[in-house]
């Protein structure tokens, strides 16, 4: 047989849709025509190779490798193509969805990996720094205090955000903390 | 933009009262890039809105939102428990607004206040969660952005009555997106492919807002892009940057620190992508409530546009110098009337009295 090659054979092992249908809000998804006003509105894919219907028309499918596509991680979530979806399917939630589900599966950028173990640490996804950093000598150029009175200025919260990061098991989620590094 | 003046605007919420200033309290809540990386921002805030008398109250121990983009996309339950608890810093504060400077802080709590307050079993759920460390969301915080409090708070009449220095620069507006879309949810009512509600604010308070293509567009910044490839979201900001420059504008004005800093230290980044012999983008970018405070008579420098000469490295990365220059050039209101009715003293009592006539008859529904 000529025709069909291995490599085109792909695995529809996974329960994606079922996953995304789970979230009440995302249900119209099954409402999807396939029509392409998505891709045709999205600025990212105006640029790389993001193809919005192609993504959840493989969610649709069930078509594990979605959840491997690092295309899915191109989406700036501005919303354009979940306002102009002829069918009101929520399309850029389900993106999001689809890329918790990814990150379930350990599919996830390492630069977002690090961000989260900075979040768990300080509060905060750009932090500031300590009190003698140079954005902190900054704030007081301004005449603003060192620290924000955030997270930063009360460090006893962090122990208040572990809590919360372990009853969500986000800490597993992400790796933290990350395993020492063997030298 | 003449024809915004034309389009009516519906109140989405009930109350339409306009309070005094100084009835009008907000819990302030700060995010992340505004304190940690564009702290001019919170300085120019704080000073405007202590000018006029409205109470802000910090949001002690508040984290990062957590941001829409990375957060909500690697984990939603945990982006719902932090959101919540952010806003219940503003409940414990006995306060029911929340002023957000950030669209992305605002799409998050916005988003997380809409869910625990419409979806039963997330509202369960993630007080389950809080409840470990007796917090509890009880549902009485709006959240607000500062676009919206100066559209619906403040109001445009008031706002026109704060200018003292009619600046009439040539403005790029920027939007962002999350204050737009969803439209379900938008505190507008306006179409989210042709908002007004900016381009009224900086209109009334003496600005040219500047019509450019892909004026609605993303900044490149959002959805974690930035974070995870840099590269592409830089593409999103010099196509943006190429059409704000076609018009010629004196800046860019945003009402979001991430877009802020996305045009602002963008405009060094890009500078690998310009084609050759393309010119390197120095267009200073501000923040909404620095312009207010110029256009009420305020110095650069009680708005943190003055750039300290250490540390290095610091935001902007672009100099306002150019901008500053110009305004340092235009004078006061009173001393242009000043002027004016030197030259005709007859014509202006008329104009007032008729002025008044107009507003009370109009106003009173």
């Amino acid at each position: 047989m000529e025709y069909i090659k291995k490599d085109v054979i792909r695995t529809f092992s996974g329960n994606i849709e079922e996953e995304i249908i789970k979230d009440h809000a995302l249900k119209a998804i099954g409402a999807c025509i396939q029509c392409g006003t998505c891709s045709g509105g999205c600025p990212s894919g105006r640029r790389t190779a993001l193809r919005t219907r192609n993504i959840i028309r493989k969610a649709l499918l069930n078509m594990d490798e979605v959840l491997k596509d690092k295309d899915i991680w191109l989406c700036t979530t501005c919303y354009t193509c979940f306002e102009r979806c002829p069918r009101s399917v929520p399309i850029t939630d389900i993106i999001i969805k689809i890329r918790n589900l990814a990150v379930r599966k350990g599919n996830f950028l390492e630069s977002h990996k690090q961000l989260s173990h900075i979040l768990i640490e300080t509060g905060h996804g750009v932090p500031l720094g300590n009190a003698d950093s140079k954005w902190a000598k900054l704030r007081v150029s301004y005449g603003l205090s060192p620290l924000p009175p955030t997270t930063h200025m009360h460090p006893e919260d962090i122990q208040e955000i572990a809590v919360l990061v372990k009853e969500t098991k986000f800490d597993k989620l992400v790796g933290y903390p990350p395993e020492p590094k063997a030298d | 933009m003449t024809e915004i003046k034309e389009q009516k605007k519906e109140h989405p919420k009930e109350e339409l009262i306009e309070k005094p200033f100084s009835d009008l309290k907000y819990s302030l809540y700060l995010g992340c890039v505004i304190p940690n990386r564009y702290p001019m921002i919170e300085r120019a805030t704080r000073f405007v809105f202590d000018k006029l008398g409205i109470e802000l109250i910090d949001m002690n121990g508040a984290t990062c939102c957590p941001a829409p983009g990375v957060f909500r996309s690697v984990d939603k339950a945990l982006w719902l428990t932090l959101g919540a608890r952010n806003l219940t810093i503003a409940q414990n504060n006995k306060t029911t607004e929340l002023l957000t400077l950030c669209n992305g802080c605002f799409g998050t709590l916005h988003e997380v206040e809409h869910e625990m307050k419409s979806n039963p079993d997330i509202n369960q759920r993630i007080n389950k969660i809080l409840a470990e460390k007796n917090i509890h969301f009880d549902g009485n915080v709006n959240v607000r952005q500062i676009m919206d409090v100066l559209y619906f708070d403040f109001g445009l009449e008031r706002l026109k009555s704060l200018v003292k220095k009619t600046l009439n620069l040539r403005v790029a507006i920027h939007y962002g997106c999350h204050i737009l879309k969803p439209s379900s949810t938008q505190l507008f009512g306006q179409d989210p492919d042709n908002p007004t509600f900016f381009d009224e604010v900086v209109e009334t308070i003496g600005c040219q807002s500047i019509d450019y293509q892909e004026k609605l567009m993303c900044c490149g910044a959002g959805g974690s892009l930035r974070t995870g490839f840099k590269d592409n979201s830089l593409q999103y900001t010099i196509e943006k940057l190429r059409q704000i420059r076609k018009v010629g504008v004196d800046c860019i004005v945003v009402c979001c620190p991430f877009c802020h800093l996305q045009f602002d230290l963008g405009q060094i980044e890009v500078s690998k992508f310009l084609d050759d012999g393309e010119e390197e983008f120095r267009i200073p970018v501000i923040f909404i409530t620095q312009l207010l405070g110029l256009a009420m008579g305020y110095e650069p420098e009680d708005l943190g546009m003055i750039k300290p000469e250490e540390p290095k490295g610091i935001s902007p990365f672009v100099p306002f110098d150019k901008l500053l220059k110009k305004i340092e050039s235009i004078p006061l209101d009173n001393q242009v009337q000043k002027i004016k009715t030197n030259a005709k003293t007859e014509a202006k009592p008329k104009a007032k009295t008729k002025a008044k006539t107009t507003t009370k008859g109009g106003k009173k529904l």
